[in-house]
């Protein structure tokens, strides 16, 4: 396998009124193809900091962060949208879908975005919401469905243009046990499917289903393990 | 996409959006409407002056016309030079006088005009026939009301009165031969058309053979300069006063007009710009999570900002949609009661409905539109994502 993601010696500092936050304080990651990483650690350890990071929505203070061997933390803003439009699907905790645009219109956004025509979006929404298991739901709003759904057609939305990095942030920190499980093993899915995934995450029912787990603490990776390698 | 994404927002909040538009609307009627108070009445008094083709309006020296007693002799004379000028396709004479319907002891005073029929450019004939025979008269439909009369009645009418003997002098017998609308009359003003020669005649030699004013239509327009010229030379003892001198005196007196509206039109642009600004500036900040997951998931900032000016022009360009319909139907009702405005011409309308007043109105309130947009939308797009996304998973 080669790195699909590398950082190095990754910093970053948050500047407060006084004194700056020390949020990463030289990380160094490789991220394979097809791997299924989970970063755990207490809260304030700085895992959403890296994963900020290495979905190019955020910069480091120092050091470099590549996807796909490009130096994310050069390029301009208008660049580094296009890179995460293109190269990496975002899952977040809260879900976050439009309220006002139905399942289908939630998954369609980024592919607009990217110039797909209408015909193979409808086609290629269809397609993911079926695969979220979620295609009876399509016309519905995002009011109209349960957080387990939500969950899964904003997954659905992450997957829309092919990503080839998938991260998640606490994808079921809002959700039941029950339906925080069948988040679990969608990612399972995808992960066999051969989509490199990279969560953050308390929960350790999903962080034991990661084939890779990255410990962090006090902005720093303490212990990086392969559970049962 | 962004123009589902913009009209979803708008409809998000039905309640507010809807407001929202009545608001502009209403900014974009008031707006409408000191457009068309600007430019309208001196359009309409443009399209007054030019509504039977004369260009020209000849005065005695130093007087507008009909604004005093003064007249212009040897009126017969001047007709037959102007007429004989090849650009001059007509010339109608005009003696202005008040004259009085004697009605057993009573007498109803009315304004009369001593006019050439064949030549006439002082009224449009609505019933009956012109008053083409000399012991005729056309009549308004205010002055048929006052005397109580009908075309085809004889009425006597007095050119003259002596208040210390009270008798009346020039005395006529004239027929009603038809009823007319007079184009350049005050609302509510009684009148009535006689022959040139009769009304002389009746008015004695104090006015025999002469005019108050001429009227002259030349074959083309272009030739005005040329003609003014001619007649300041050949004619010194009279005004030769163009439509466009005419609209320079009217300009002159509709300075505050103008002033009035333009300040209004600004006021009511400024609050349409800020209605719209407030709106979409409380939308944004409602959508911040949304706009910076957005962000986050790879729309640009141009579409994110394009995304919410248009929302700001959707709201802008339906009110001042509706609120043209709304500011045609104020203009109308304003219209009637400044008519009444003494003094002035029954025909002029303040409110005159240009397409481009309207077009400039919609223009003005859809650029406003963008531009209360364009703040809040792109100070959206601009904040930091990581951080805004925290605060908001904290919020």
């Amino acid at each position: 396998m080669s790195a699909l993601v590398r950082a190095r010696d990754v910093r970053r500092d948050y500047p407060l009124e006084r004194e700056a936050v020390h949020a990463l304080r030289g990380v160094s990651l490789e991220v394979e193809k097809g791997e299924y990483l989970a970063i755990v650690g207490p809260s304030g350890c700085g895992k959403s900091s890296l994963l900020n990071l290495l979905g190019a929505i955020d910069a480091p203070t120092s050091g470099t962060i590549e996807i796909e061997g490009r130096n994310v933390g050069t390029l301009g803003d208008r660049e580094v949208t296009d890179f995460r439009l293109r190269h990496i699907g975002f899952v977040f905790q809260r879900f976050y879908l439009l309220p006002i645009l139905s399942a289908r219109e939630n998954v369609e956004l980024p592919m607009a975005e990217a110039g797909v025509s209408a015909a193979e979006r409808r086609e290629r929404s269809t397609e993911l919401l079926r695969y979220v298991d979620l295609a009876d739901r399509v016309k519905h709003r995002p009011a109209q469905l349960s957080g387990g759904e939500q969950q899964r057609v904003a997954i659905a939305r992450a997957l829309a243009n092919r990503p080839s990095l998938l991260l998640a942030d606490e994808p079921t920190g809002e959700l039941d046990a029950k339906t925080g499980q069948e988040i679990i093993s969608l990612f399972g899915r995808l992960h066999a499917d051969g989509t490199t995934v990279v969560v953050v995450t308390h929960d350790e029912n999903l962080a034991r289903a990661a084939r890779r787990v990255v410990h962090m603490r006090d902005g720093v990776i303490v212990q990086d393990e392969v559970p049962g390698g | 996409m962004r123009l589902v994404l913009a009209l979803a927002s708008l409809r998000r909040n039905r309640a507010r959006t809807i407001l929202a538009v009545c608001g502009v609307a209403i900014a974009a009627a008031m707006l409408l409407d000191m457009v068309m108070l600007s430019t309208g009445m001196r359009e309409s008094f443009r399209q007054l002056l030019l509504s039977r083709g004369f260009q020209m309006r000849l005065t005695p020296r130093g007087t507008m016309p009909f604004d005093t007693e003064a007249t212009i002799t040897a009126a017969s004379d001047v007709t037959a030079k102007l007429r004989a000028r090849p650009e001059v396709d007509l010339v109608s004479p005009v003696l202005g006088a008040s004259v009085h319907v004697l009605r057993g002891d009573s007498s109803i005073t009315t304004f009369a005009l001593g006019v050439d029929p064949q030549a006439q450019g002082d009224y449009q004939l609505a019933a009956g026939r012109d008053a083409t025979e000399p012991n005729t008269l056309i009549a308004n439909d205010d002055f048929l009301r006052a005397t109580r009369a009908k075309v085809g009645d004889t009425l006597r009418i007095a050119s003259g009165f002596d208040p210390q003997l009270r008798t009346h002098s020039g005395e006529r017998a004239l027929v009603i031969a038809g009823r007319a609308k007079f184009l350049y009359l005050a609302s509510g003003q009684l009148a009535v058309a006689i022959p040139l020669r009769t009304l002389q005649e009746m008015t004695g030699a104090a006015r025999e053979d002469r005019v108050s004013l001429f009227m002259v239509r030349l074959r083309d327009a272009s030739k005005v300069p040329d003609v003014t010229k001619w007649m300041r030379t050949a004619l010194p003892t009279i005004d030769v006063i163009s439509t466009a001198d005419a609209m320079a005196r009217v300009d002159e007196r509709l300075g505050y007009f103008r002033q009035l509206s333009a300040i209004l039109g600004a006021v009511s642009l400024v609050v349409g710009f800020l209605l719209v600004t407030t709106l979409v500036t409380v939308s944004v900040n409602e959508r911040v999570g949304e706009i910076v997951v957005m962000r986050a998931i790879g729309v640009s900032k141009a579409h994110v900002v394009q995304q919410i000016v248009l929302e700001g022009t959707a709201l802008s360009v339906t009110g001042a949609v509706l609120g043209t319909g709304l500011g045609l139907i104020t203009a109308r009702y304003l219209n009637t009661i400044l008519s009444r405005f003494p003094g002035l011409p029954a025909a002029i309308d303040f409110f005159l409905f240009q397409p481009r007043a309207a077009w400039t109105a919609i223009g003005l309130l859809t650029a406003c539109g963008v531009l209360a947009g364009l703040y809040p939308a792109w100070r959206a797009a601009s904040l930091p994502l990581a951080s805004t996304l925290r605060e908001e998973a904290v919020a």
